[in-house]
């Protein structure tokens, strides 16, 4: 077997510290994440498990620049992060993909400022890498929702970002394109290098994918565990290792094995 | 899935259900013309006579003069209602506040009908094309104004941060995102008012001007008791009112523009 460890003692990429979150309504305060600190080192990929309305998205939101926590900070490369950043993209859960634009429209969005030969250069690539060829003309709306899901994928990736941000991306999807999806993502993660961060409720789906799962807890959310996956690519889904992780996990989620 | 593509699949078997709207008109007319004679009530014109009165304004050169007269206007009135009323509406719903401020006075304004505008629009205006023109417009501008806000509050958020994400400037948004975003709900909204626009034809043209459906109408009645000529202009109406909803329905089924956000909901 190959060694697990991938380039792990890489530099730091993400730093969260003492991150809050509280969301103030007329009459109460809803705290949804609850001093957090977190590490993510260059090309990793790491999960965000936590259950149905934890406050998940709400991290990735602050992450990604989107909102502004409550207090603690959020820095990236050292830098303090102050609004959504190119850099950085975000591959949304409902589906982010813009309906007036066709597949070639929606992934060459973010490279208005290329010359028109490379910008078309960069789609076509893109649009091999995801599996488009064919429908580079269609509109989003005559597209199946794992079609759907790539072109967003792919619109993220023609800007060569250094971080990626996915939310739930493939929830929506049927079992089998899910599958199908979450490998494409691993071998688009190894050709890319990309630094990933997941969120999913999904507890296969993160140890499947994951370098390390960041288990949180209900709402309000801090960090429960951070396990890690020390499984080589491409993963044995049935080997001991394998199970013993994910029921790790179940089971720090307080769930029985059986139902 | 569009409608349309839906039904022809569903008749698509028999292959004669467009012949059924011209069933409905034509069965219409048959009725129309039995009952009068059936039944003695004077002064109600047939189908034919109609048909002769527009066929005797076409002999005499009226029926294109009263037609584009009357389309003159409301393209006129029309287009300063789409130029004031569709960035008036993008406008508030995307200043917050400036929105808060001035939408209850559009909603204030827009229930009251364009006809009571009428003496105000002759005062402002005198009498002539200026304020046919001028009730055409109001009757067109707040719906304008409103379907222009509620489109603009109806693009996801999910778009407005993907646009965000990658780096566009305010303009680049408003342009990349915003308005091919309400584009569709506007279309609809654009397609309403102009439904509203032809529909206030008559009522401004009794404004005393010498041309126009509204003006025929008018002047049938006053001028001879022709009521085939009153009938034969509101057939007009009808038929041209049809023509202008039925372009506005072409450009909404544009492949572009054949998705809404409440179709991506259902789907979801």
């Amino acid at each position: 077997m190959i060694p697990a460890r991938k380039p792990l003692p890489g530099r730091t990429k993400l730093a969260i510290r003492g991150l809050q979150m509280a969301f103030r309504t007329e009459e109460s305060e809803v705290r949804v994440l609850e001093d957090l600190d977190l590490d993510v080192r260059e090309g990793e990929l790491v999960c965000i498990l936590g259950p149905s309305g934890c406050g998940k998205s709400t991290l990735l939101n602050i992450v990604a620049g989107f909102l502004a926590p409550s207090s603690g900070s959020v820095k990236i490369d050292g830098e303090e992060v102050r609004g959504p950043d190119p850099r950085r993209i975000f591959v949304f859960q409902e589906r982010g993909v813009f309906p007036w634009l066709t597949v070639e429209g929606n992934i060459g969005f973010g490279l208005g400022r290329l010359a028109r030969a490379e910008r078309e250069k960069r789609i076509g690539h893109y649009v091999r890498l995801v599996g488009l060829e064919g429908f580079e003309k269609a509109y989003p709306h005559e597209l199946s929702g794992g079609m759907k899901q790539r072109v967003e994928v792919a619109r993220a990736l023609a800007v060569d970002p250094d971080m990626l941000y996915l939310d739930e991306p493939f929830g929506a999807l049927d079992s089998i394109t899910r599958l199908e999806m979450r490998r494409e993502l691993l071998r688009i993660w190894q050709t890319e290098q990309k630094t990933i961060l997941f969120v999913t409720h999904d507890i296969e789906e993160s140890v499947q994918l994951a370098d390390r799962v960041v288990v949180l807890s209900a709402r309000p959310a801090r960090i429960r565990r951070i396990v890690e996956i020390d499984l080589p690519h491409p993963r044995d889904l049935s080997s001991r290792r394998y199970l013993e992780l994910r029921d790790g996990i179940l089971e720090e989620i307080g769930l029985a094995h059986k139902i | 899935m569009n409608d349309s593509a839906a039904q022809a699949g569903r008749h698509g078997a028999t292959g004669f259900h467009w012949l059924l709207p011209f069933a409905g008109i034509v069965s219409l007319l048959i009725m129309w013309d039995l009952a009068l004679r059936f039944s003695n009530v004077p002064l109600v014109p047939g189908p034919l006579a109609v048909a002769r009165a527009i066929v005797e304004l076409a002999q005499k050169g009226f029926l294109v003069k009263h037609v584009v007269a009357s389309l003159f206007r409301v393209t006129w009135g029309y287009l300063l209602a789409v130029s004031v009323g569709v960035p008036l509406g993008i406008l508030l719903a995307w200043y917050r506040r400036g929105g808060l401020a001035l939408a209850p006075l559009v909603e204030i304004v827009r229930p009251i009908s364009a006809l009571a505008w009428i003496p105000l629009a002759i005062l402002w205006f005198g009498v002539g094309d200026l304020s046919s023109v001028f009730i055409i417009f109001v009757a067109s501008v707040f719906p304008l104004t409103v379907a222009a806000m509620s489109a603009v509050a109806g693009v996801s958020t999910t778009h407005w941060n993907a646009g965000r994400n990658f780096g566009l400037s305010a303009r680049q948004i408003a342009r990349r995102v915003l308005l091919p975003a309400i584009l569709p709900r506007l279309l609809v909204g654009l397609r309403l008012a102009l439904g509203i626009a032809w529909l206030v034809v008559v009522a401004a043209e009794m404004i005393a001007v010498d041309s126009g459906l509204g003006f025929l109408i008018i002047d049938a009645r006053n001028a001879g008791n022709r009521y085939d000529l009153v009938v034969a202009g509101m057939v007009l109406i009808g038929t041209i009112g049809l023509a202008l909803d039925a372009s506005m329905r072409r450009i909404e089924g544009l492949r572009a523009l054949r998705w809404s956000y409440a179709a991506a909901e259902e789907a979801a």
